[in-house]
C-alpha cells in the first residue's frame, strides 16, 4: 500500500520533467517545397533552411547579425593580401554513413562545385577559387585568384557544403552529411522529416529528436494548419495580414524580423524610355512606399532608398532621395519628351507581394501618366523570358540573396541592364578592401551611387513574418541569408 | 433482368458496335496523347532553368537540359513517351527526380477518396431527393427541391467551399479551414480534412443528379407497367423502389457517368481552395512548374478516365436497353 | 389542374429567371455611366472598411468600394459570356449543320471529334491555353468559346437530323433544292428554339468558368475587377471581414441561377413539345 502511494507521487512529481523531456518533436512550416534536395544544383531558397547546418555542414555558419563563425573550421587564418585562406577543421566530423570527414571531402566538394560540367548555382563566385590544398586531414587551404572580403560569408552557403563522394547517388532524394540530424522520408506535395543522429559529436546540443517540415504554400491553409494546432511554428507567413489573430491570441507569439529580401521596381535599363535617367528619377518620385507597405504588406516591412538592407551596419538611409512629388514627377516626364506619359508592361511574378505591390504601383504611376500595363507572370515566364533573356519594361521581384549589390556590377548582360564602369571599379575596390574604415566608405558609395543613377525602384525590405507557438525557443527572428540552425530549437514549457 | 439483345436486333450486330466504340475509345486516346504533347512543345519556359534559378549560368543550363533529354528532337520524345506509356513506365518527373508513377500514386490516395465520398455524397442525397420529389410531385415538397436544384448548379461550387468554411472552420471551429494530414496519421484525421472538400463538389452533382432522378422517376411513374403493379395491388413504396427505381437508373447513371468529367474539373478548384495534395493541384503545380512529363501524364490519364467511363456506360447502357444500341448519342 | 400548375410554374421559370437576368444586365449597362465610386481607385488608407453610406458594401483590401467592383464585374462576366458563347456558337452550329447535311463520312468525323473533345475537362483546357497565351479575359475567352464548339456541333447535329427526317424537307430534297439552301432555309428556323435556350444555358454555364478561371488566377487581371477574382483575394482576408466573400459568390450566383431559369422558361414558352413531366 505503502509503496504504491510512494510511486504514485514520485510518478506525480516526476510528469511535468517527463513532459518536458518527452517533447522532443517539432513540425515547421514552409511555404515553398523544394523540388529536390541537391543544393549544389537547385537553387530553391527553401532547401537552405532545411538541408544548410542540419544534414549538410559548411566550412563556416552565420550567426544571427550575419557574421562569419566557425561550422566545420573551428577557425581560420588569412593571409594579408587577403588571397590564402587557411582552415582548421573539427577532429571528429562524420557523415552519417559512419566514415569520417577529412580535408580531401573539403577538397574533393569545392572542385566539384567549379568543375567545368558542374551545375552549382554558384559556380560564378566560387570559380574565384584557384586551389584547394590539404597538408593534413584537418588543415585546409584555399587560395583565391583575387581578394574577396566575403569569402567566408560565400563559404557558409550550403552551395559550398561538405560532402562526401559516395553520397553523390543520392544528393537530390536523400542527402548524405556530416550534420547533426540525418534525412528520413519526404511525401512529396506534403511533408518532409529529419531525425536525430544520436552518434553525432553535437547530438547531446540538439534536443529536437525529430522535425518535420510541411509544405503550405497557401496562406490559409497555413493560418488554419497553425490555428489547428497541426503546426508549431510558421517562420514566414505569405500573408501578414493574417498576423493580428495570432498577436491576439497567446498560444501563439509572433516576430517580426527582417531579411536580406530588397523588393524593387526593376527597370530595364536598356529600353526606351526607361534608359533615359530622368524617366527613371520621374517614376521614383511617383513611388509612395508607405502606402505600398500598408496595402501589399499589412504594414509589415522597412522602406529603402537603394539596394541594401537597413538591418546592416554599412546601410545608408537613402529613402530621401526622390520624396514623393508627383508635380516634380510629370515635370521631369515632360521634360524627357513624355508630356502625357507612356504605356509600359509591369511583370509580376507569383508572390503576394510582387502582385500586390505591382496592382498599388500601377495606380501610382497612373497618377503622373505612366499607363502601366500588369502582366502576372508563372515563375518559369519570369525566369525566363524577364531573368534570363531581359525581355520586359517594369518588373517587381525581391533579390533575396545577401551581398547582392554586385547584381550592379554584373554589366548590361545581367538583367537590369544597367552599365556603369563607375559602379564596377569601386565594387572591385569594394571587395578586395581589407581596411574596415575604407569598406564602410565604400558600400557608402556604392549605394550612392545606384540610388542616383535610379537603377530601379527601391521599395522595401521585405520582412521575415514568423508564427510560432509559445513556448518553443531558439528560432531566428531574422533570417540573415541563412536561417537558424534546428539544433537551436527547444520546448521550454 | 437485362434482356438479351441478339434476338431483336434492329441495326449493326452488336460485335461491331463494341469493336467501333473500342476503337473509338484507342483513337481517342492516341488523339489527346497527340494534342497534349503538342500543346507543350509550344508552352514557353524552361524547366532548367526554373530549377537552377537567377544565378544559373549558361553551360550550366546546357548541362542540365542535356541530362533531362531536352535536346532531342520532338518526334523522337513523342514516340518514346507513348512507347513508355503503354509498357506502363510514366517516366521520371523533372522537378521531384522520382517516377512519375510514384508521384501520381501518392495524389490519388486523395483524389480518389474524395471522389469517392463526393459522388456516394451526391448520389445518395440525389436520389432520395428526386424519389421524395416525384412522389410528391407538385406540392410544396416538390417545389423545395426543384429550388435546391436550381440553387445547386447556379451556386459556384469553389463559393460554396468558402461558406463552408466560413460557416465550420472559421465561426464554429469544427474543422480546419485546408490542408491535409495524411493517411499515415489514423483514418479519422483524413477523413475529416476531407469532408467540407466532399460536400462542396457534392453540392453541384447532387442538384443535377436530383433533377434528373425526378423527371426519371416521374417518367416512368406514368408508364403502363407502374399501374399495372399498382393495380396488383403493390403498395406504393413497393412499386417505388421495386420497379419504378431499376427502371429511372437508366439517365441516372448515364450522367453520372457524363458528370465524371466535371467532377473532375470540380477537383482541381476544390483541391486548391482547400489546399488539398491531390491530382488536380498536380495538374495546375506541374504547369506552372513546367514540369511537363507530369503535366503530359496526368493530362493523358484525366482523358483516359473519362473516356474509360463514357465507354463503361455505354456498355451499360447497351446491356440495358437494346433498343438503344444502334443509334449514337 | 396539371396544365395549369404547369403554366404557372414555367412561366414563373421565365419571369424570374428574366428579372434576374435583366437585373444583372442593366447593372452592367449602368456601370458603364455611373458607379457610386470608382472600381479601381486604390487608397490604402481606408482599407477593409465595413458597409456605410459612401460604401455600400464597405471596401476591400486595397480600399476599393466593393459595391462599385461588382457592378463593373457585371460588365465583365456578360462580356466574356456573350463573346465565348458567340464564339463557341457560331463555330458549333455550322459544324454541326454540315454534319448534319452530308451525313457519311462528315458527320462521322465531326462527332469523333466532338467525343474527343469531351474528354478533356473544360478548366484543364483552360488551364493549358492560358498556360500557353498567358492569363487574362481575352485568352479565357478562347479557351471558353473553345470548348462552347462540341456542345453546339452535338445539338445542331442531333435536332438537324430530326428536320431533315421531316416530310417537307424530303419533299424539298426531291425538288432539286440544295443542301445548303435547305439548311438555311428550313433547318435552322426549326431548330432556333433548341439552339436559343442552349445558348442560355451555356452563357450561364460560361459565366461560372470565367469565375472559375479568375479565381484561380487566370482569367482577367488586375484592375478590371472580375467576381471570381474577388472571391480569391477575399480568402486570406476571411477572419476580418466575411462579408468580402460573400457579395461576389452571390453576384455570381445570382447572375447564373438568373440566366438558368431564363433557359428553362424559355424551353416552355418556345417549344412546349419538348416540356417533359414537370
Amino acid at each position: 500500500m505503502n509503496k504504491r502511494i510512494f510511486a504514485a507521487v514520485v510518478g506525480l512529481a516526476l510528469m511535468p520533467a517527463l513532459a518536458l523531456a518527452q517533447r522532443d518533436t517539432v513540425v515547421i512550416g514552409l511555404q515553398q517545397e523544394p523540388t529536390g534536395l541537391d543544393l549544389t544544383s537547385d537553387a530553391t531558397a527553401s532547401i537552405e533552411a532545411i538541408v544548410t547546418g542540419n544534414i549538410v555542414e559548411t566550412l563556416t555558419v552565420l550567426d544571427e547579425k550575419g557574421n562569419a563563425m566557425p561550422g566545420l573550421s573551428t577557425g581560420w587564418t588569412v593571409s594579408p593580401d587577403g588571397r590564402v585562406y587557411t582552415f582548421d577543421l573539427v577532429a571528429n566530423a562524420r557523415f552519417s554513413n559512419g566514415r569520417a570527414l577529412t580535408s580531401e571531402d573539403v577538397k574533393f566538394s569545392l572542385e566539384r562545385a567549379i568543375a567545368p560540367d558542374s551545375t552549382n548555382p554558384n559556380k560564378a563566385t566560387l570559380q574565384n577559387i584557384e586551389k584547394v590544398e590539404t597538408p593534413s586531414p584537418t588543415k585546409v587551404v584555399i587560395s583565391l585568384k583575387k581578394a574577396d572580403n566575403i569569402f567566408l560569408f560565400r563559404l557558409s552557403s550550403g552551395k559550398a557544403g561538405v560532402f562526401a563522394k559516395e553520397t553523390l547517388e543520392t544528393l537530390k532524394t536523400a542527402p548524405i552529411g556530416s550534420g547533426v540530424y540525418k534525412f528520413a522520408s519526404w511525401t512529396k506535395g506534403d511533408r518532409l522529416m529529419l531525425t536525430r543522429d544520436d552518434t553525432h559529436r553535437d547530438a547531446a546540443k540538439a534536443k529536437m529528436r525529430q522535425v518535420t517540415f510541411r509544405f503550405i504554400a497557401d496562406p490559409n491553409a497555413a493560418v488554419a494548419a497553425l490555428l489547428a494546432g497541426d503546426l508549431d511554428a510558421f517562420p514566414t507567413i505569405p500573408a501578414p495580414e493574417t498576423l493580428g489573430q495570432f498577436k491576439a491570441d497567446n498560444r501563439f507569439v509572433v516576430a517580426v524580423g527582417s531579411t536580406e529580401g530588397e523588393v524593387i521596381l526593376a527597370m530595364n535599363n536598356a529600353k526606351a524610355p526607361f534608359n533615359d535617367i530622368r524617366v527613371r528619377r520621374a517614376i521614383s518620385h511617383a513611388i509612395d512606399r508607405k502606402a505600398i507597405i500598408d496595402g501589399a504588406m499589412f504594414g509589415y516591412g522597412t522602406p529603402i532608398g537603394s539596394h541594401f538592407p537597413p538591418h546592416s551596419p554599412y546601410y545608408v538611409d537613402l529613402t530621401g532621395t526622390y520624396p514623393l512629388d508627383l508635380a516634380k514627377a510629370k515635370a521631369l516626364l515632360a521634360e524627357a519628351g513624355h508630356p502625357n506619359g507612356f504605356e509600359a508592361s509591369l511583370k509580376l511574378p507569383p508572390f503576394p507581394y510582387a502582385r500586390r505591390s505591382g496592382e498599388i504601383l500601377a495606380s501610382q504611376l497612373g497618377k503622373i501618366g505612366v499607363r502601366a500595363k500588369i502582366e502576372p507572370v508563372e515563375w518559369a515566364q519570369w525566369i525566363g523570358p524577364v531573368f534570363r533573356e531581359g525581355q520586359y519594361d517594369m518588373t517587381v521581384i525581391a533579390h533575396t540573396s545577401a551581398h547582392d549589390l554586385d547584381n550592379y556590377a554584373k554589366g548590361p548582360s545581367y538583367y537590369y541592364r544597367y552599365d556603369s564602369p563607375k559602379f564596377r571599379e569601386l565594387f572591385d575596390r569594394l571587395t578586395a578592401s581589407v581596411d574596415a574604415a575604407e569598406t564602410r566608405g565604400l558600400y557608402d558609395q556604392a549605394q550612392r551611387l545606384v540610388a542616383e543613377d535610379a537603377v530601379h525602384g527601391f521599395l522595401f525590405q521585405l520582412p521575415q513574418t514568423g508564427v510560432y507557438k509559445t513556448g518553443l525557443s531558439g528560432y531566428w527572428k531574422n533570417s540573415p541569408g541563412a536561417s537558424g540552425p534546428l539544433s537551436a530549437l527547444a520546448w521550454t514549457r | 433482368m437485362p434482356r438479351r439483345p441478339a434476338a431483336e436486333d434492329p441495326g449493326r450486330p452488336l460485335s461491331v458496335f463494341l469493336l467501333k466504340r473500342f476503337l473509338t475509345f484507342v483513337a481517342t486516346l492516341f488523339g489527346a496523347s497527340l494534342v497534349v504533347f503538342l500543346v507543350l512543345e509550344i508552352l514557353p519556359g524552361d524547366p532548367a532553368q526554373l530549377m537552377l534559378g537567377l544565378d544559373a549560368q549558361p553551360d550550366t543550363l546546357e548541362a542540365l537540359r542535356k541530362k533531362l533529354g531536352l535536346d532531342r528532337p520532338p518526334v523522337e520524345r513523342y514516340l518514346s513517351w507513348i512507347g513508355g506509356l503503354m509498357v506502363g513506365e510514366l517516366g521520371i518527373s523533372y522537378t521531384y527526380s522520382v517516377p512519375v508513377a510514384e508521384l501520381i500514386g501518392e495524389r490519388l490516395q486523395v483524389t480518389v477518396p474524395l471522389a469517392l465520398f463526393a459522388i456516394a455524397i451526391s448520389t445518395t442525397l440525389a436520389l432520395c431527393l428526386g424519389v421524395y420529389a416525384a412522389s410528391r410531385h407538385n406540392t410544396a415538397g416538390d417545389w423545395g427541391v426543384m429550388i435546391f436544384g436550381q440553387l445547386g448548379i447556379a451556386v459556384p461550387s469553389f463559393w460554396f467551399a468558402i461558406l463552408l468554411v466560413l460557416l465550420f472552420a472559421v465561426t464554429l471551429g469544427w474543422f480546419s479551414a485546408g490542408g491535409f494530414p495524411g493517411w499515415a496519421g489514423g483514418s479519422w484525421p483524413a477523413v475529416k480534412a476531407l469532408i467540407l472538400p466532399a460536400l462542396s463538389l457534392a453540392l453541384v452533382q447532387g442538384a443535377i443528379l436530383a433533377r434528373v432522378t425526378r423527371s426519371a422517376v416521374l417518367e416512368v411513374m406514368r408508364e403502363d407497367f407502374v399501374r399495372t403493379a399498382r393495380a396488383k395491388g403493390l403498395s406504393r413504396r413497393q412499386t417505388l423502389w421495386r420497379h419504378v427505381l431499376r427502371n429511372a437508373l437508366i439517365p441516372v447513371v448515364t450522367i453520372l457517368g457524363l458528370q465524371l468529367s466535371a467532377l473532375l474539373t470540380g477537383t482541381i478548384i476544390i483541391e486548391n481552395v482547400f489546399f488539398l495534395p491531390g491530382l488536380g493541384r498536380l495538374v495546375f503545380q506541374s504547369i506552372s512548374q513546367r514540369d511537363l512529363v507530369v503535366v503530359k501524364d496526368v493530362v493523358v490519364l484525366f482523358a483516359a478516365l473519362v473516356v474509360v467511363v463514357n465507354f463503361a456506360v455505354d456498355m451499360i447502357y447497351v446491356a440495358i436497353d437494346p433498343r438503344l444500341k444502334a443509334h449514337d448519342a | 389542374m396539371s396544365a395549369r400548375r404547369f403554366g404557372a410554374l414555367s412561366s414563373g421559370s421565365f419571369a424570374i429567371g428574366g428579372t434576374l437576368a435583366l437585373v444583372v444586365a442593366a447593372t452592367a449597362g449602368l456601370s458603364l455611366f455611373w458607379t457610386p465610386q470608382s472600381a479601381t481607385d486604390i487608397a490604402v488608407a481606408r482599407r477593409l472598411a465595413p458597409p456605410s453610406v459612401e460604401h455600400w458594401f464597405g471596401t476591400d483590401h486595397f480600399g476599393r468600394d466593393v459595391f462599385s467592383m461588382i457592378m463593373v464585374g457585371a460588365q465583365n462576366s456578360i462580356a466574356v459570356g456573350v463573346v465565348a458563347v458567340g464564339i463557341g456558337a457560331t463555330l458549333g452550329i455550322a459544324l454541326g449543320a454540315l454534319a448534319s447535311a452530308r451525313r457519311g463520312w462528315v458527320e462521322e468525323t465531326v462527332m469523333r471529334f466532338t467525343d474527343f473533345s469531351f474528354a478533356f475537362p473544360a478548366i484543364l483546357s483552360a488551364i493549358m491555353i492560358t498556360a500557353i497565351l498567358g492569363p487574362g479575359a481575352v485568352n479565357s475567352i478562347i479557351a471558353i468559346g473553345i470548348y462552347n464548339i462540341p456542345v453546339f456541333a452535338r445539338v445542331t447535329r442531333g435536332s438537324a437530323n430530326a428536320i431533315w427526317a421531316r416530310d417537307f424537307v424530303l419533299a424539298a430534297r426531291a425538288a432539286g433544292k440544295g443542301r445548303l439552301r435547305i439548311t438555311l432555309e428550313h433547318v435552322l428556323p426549326n431548330i432556333a428554339s433548341v439552339l436559343i435556350v442552349q445558348a442560355t444555358i451555356q452563357f450561364a454555364l460560361a459565366i461560372l468558368a470565367e469565375a472559375g478561371l479568375s479565381y484561380l488566377g487566370l482569367g482577367t487581371q488586375p484592375p478590371q475587377p472580375s467576381w471570381g477574382r474577388m472571391l480569391n483575394e477575399a480568402q486570406t482576408f476571411m477572419f476580418m471581414a466575411p462579408r468580402l466573400a460573400i457579395f461576389p459568390g452571390l453576384a455570381i450566383a445570382v447572375a447564373v441561377l438568373g440566366l438558368n431559369l431564363l433557359g428553362d422558361g424559355l424551353r416552355d414558352v418556345l417549344d412546349p413539345k419538348l416540356t417533359r413531366a414537370r
